[in-house]
């Protein structure tokens, strides 16, 4: 196994992390929480292949299905809720202009 | 079944090291589109849009991982992804807003339990050839953070949802008992990259990491739950990370680096804003020890005040600061709150949000709060921004928040939370202090601000009492 590649790929992909979500004011910062975790359910990939894999070996085949079923099932719950709720979230960050323009109006009377 | 004549619709013109190729892409492709959508985060005006992008990664992700000649069958996966976008649809549909930390908890425990199970599974089936070091410590590291993020992000849930008790959980002996946890971790995960072929140890392993998972957290009170769900999410991203090494699968390892990226961050913005070091959050057991004996005598006196004799105070105020604590999510107090903020809006007064970073139970959950009540968020200041506000500030209005706001923090060496930064409240010229009860806030520790001279109390559920406000501020217009 090549351990270098990867760690190249580690550490530059943590600076552009650490770059990136650096940016991210505190005014976001749950549903920053709620993105990154959605993301990191990318772990669905890995919990397919292993779901997928050749399951013909009888000893081991029982187990095995349930430990990788559940884990497509937790990621993906964590995939399509992750996603879900963040947008929820960011939905409700707006700036209040119809309330402050009825607030104007309602003044002028 | 469809799968396999896509898959023979594709090796029709693809031989396998081209599907490999084209897999590598699309996971290049998702991993940009990760990275743009957090870029996307740090406005709230484009944030959706690369929330979007991200979930369009995601499905190039999956869509492509299902090509990868490993995947052999697709009943089991397709039983998996239904069960999960069901919970997920279920879980993102019912939560309310109040409810945020619990249930970002609860996804951290999901997606560590999805990677420790991979791990496990690999290991199972017998994946990990003995002669095979690099690929152990891969899934050695997996397993372990996988396993303890799993419980220890369960026993934030049920601190956080109320199941178990807030207060910090501790027994005798629970340091040497930590280290001895520890000890075990170290030496079966060494002995395990010596010789991968120690399946008994493997299993071992990864129960005391479960074990290490509740010892960890259990002993951390619910105020310092903003940096616990910061590190479990840096350890759920970290562990992901491992999983990407052990499959040797490049997108996860970019996904799961800014994860732990951006836990790491948070943890560090958080423990920053206790003045705390991470040692301290993890093993001190904060709020357990009893610091009222040596804290110095608090003088003068408390005054209660109604919420008519409130409003009339705020009626003649031109500048007002609102600083919301966990209290307010208690009582749901955000809308009321809204409606107050509108009313004083209105008569032209200036009213701005004084929010702390570790304000409340996860970052940013008030600012969550007020955004879902309607607030404008450019009326939403962080700490920075407004510290040096509030003495021209006529009324700070404190909304169930405590040792952010307690002076002791700035000149009582004896407090425990003696150099935390707080938000300057007791600078403006007056502040009001919305409070359930007279008992001291999470931590244990008595505020001398409610003894100020500028400082009125007003006691009942703040909801209530904010509703009392626009009542009392209508009747004097009236």
């Amino acid at each position: 196994m090549d351990i270098l590649a990867p760690l190249y790929i580690f550490i530059l992909a943590a600076f552009v992390g650490y770059n990136v979500i650096h940016k991210v004011p505190p005014l976001l910062h749950t549903p920053l929480m709620s993105a990154t975790n959605a993301i990191s359910a990318i772990s669905v990939v890995a919990a397919i292949i292993v779901a997928g894999m050749d399951h013909s070996d009888e000893s081991t085949k029982v187990l095995a299905i349930i430990m990788s079923v559940i884990a497509v099932a937790a990621a993906t719950t964590n995939l399509v809720g992750g996603f879900l709720i963040t947008d929820r979230m960011l939905k409700m960050f707006k700036k209040d202009k119809p309330a402050t323009a009825d607030a104007k109006t309602e003044a002028g009377k | 079944m469809i799968d396999n004549y896509v898959r023979k619709l594709f090796s029709t013109f693809l031989g396998d090291q081209e599907i490999h190729l084209f897999i590598g892409l699309a996971y290049l492709i998702a991993s940009v589109f990760f990275i743009l959508g957090l870029k996307f985060l740090s406005s709230p005006r484009t944030a959706r849009r690369g929330m979007f992008l991200a979930e369009a990664g995601m499905a190039v992700a999956i869509v492509s991982t299902l090509l990868d000649r490993e995947v052999v069958s697709l009943e089991w996966i397709l039983i998996g992804l239904v069960i999960g976008s069901v919970a997920g649809y279920v879980i993102a549909l019912l939560t309310p807003m109040t409810a945020m930390p619990q249930r970002t908890a609860l996804s951290h425990a999901f997606g560590a339990l999805a990677v420790a199970l991979v791990g496990v599974t690999k290991y199972y089936t017998g994946h990990v050839r003995p002669d095979d070091h690099g690929l152990m410590i891969a899934i050695g590291m997996e397993v372990l953070l996988g396993a303890l993020t799993f419980t220890g992000s369960m026993i934030a849930f049920a601190k956080l949802n109320g199941t178990l008790p807030g207060a910090p959980i501790q027994y005798r002996g629970q340091n040497p008992v930590n280290i001895t946890i520890i000890a075990v971790l170290v030496a079966s995960f060494g002995y395990l990259i010596y010789n991968p072929g120690a399946s008994e140890l493997f299993y071992v392993l990864a129960f005391v990491a479960l074990i290490f998972g509740v010892s960890l957290v259990l002993p951390i009170g619910a105020a310092d739950m903003p940096v616990v769900m910061s590190l479990l999410n840096a350890y759920a991203g970290l562990g992901a990370c491992a999983t990407g090494f052990a499959l040797n699968n490049n997108v996860l390892i970019i996904a799961g680096a800014l994860d732990g990226a951006s836990g790491v961050i948070l943890s560090i913005i958080m423990t920053k804003a206790m003045n705390r070091s991470m040692m301290n959050v993890l093993f001190g057991g904060f709020g357990a020890v009893a610091p009222v004996a040596e804290a110095r005598e608090v003088k003068g006196s408390i005054k209660g005040q109604t919420a008519e004799e409130a409003a009339a105070i705020l009626d003649i105020a031109e500048s007002i600061v609102i600083v919301p604590g966990y209290g307010m999510a208690v009582s749901q107090a955000q809308h009321s709150c809204k409606k107050l903020v509108d009313y004083l809006l209105k008569k032209g007064k200036t009213v701005r949000f004084a929010i702390h970073p570790v304000a409340g139970r996860m970052p940013g959950h008030m600012n969550v709060l007020l955004a879902e009540a309607g607030v404008d968020y450019d009326l939403l200041c962080d700490m920075d921004q407004i510290n040096d506000d509030f003495p021209t500030t006529d009324v700070s209005i404190v909304i169930g928040a405590n040792d952010v706001v307690n002076p002791a923090a700035k000149d009582d060496k004896a407090s425990p939370i003696y150099g935390m930064p707080i938000l300057n409240v007791d600078a403006s010229r007056t502040v009001m202090v919305l409070k359930r009860g007279m008992s001291p806030g999470f931590s244990g520790i008595e505020n001398e601000l409610f003894y100020k001279d500028n400082c009125v109390m007003v006691f009942g559920d703040a909801k209530k009492t904010l509703d009392g406000f626009v009542t009392g501020l209508q009747e004097l217009d009236a």
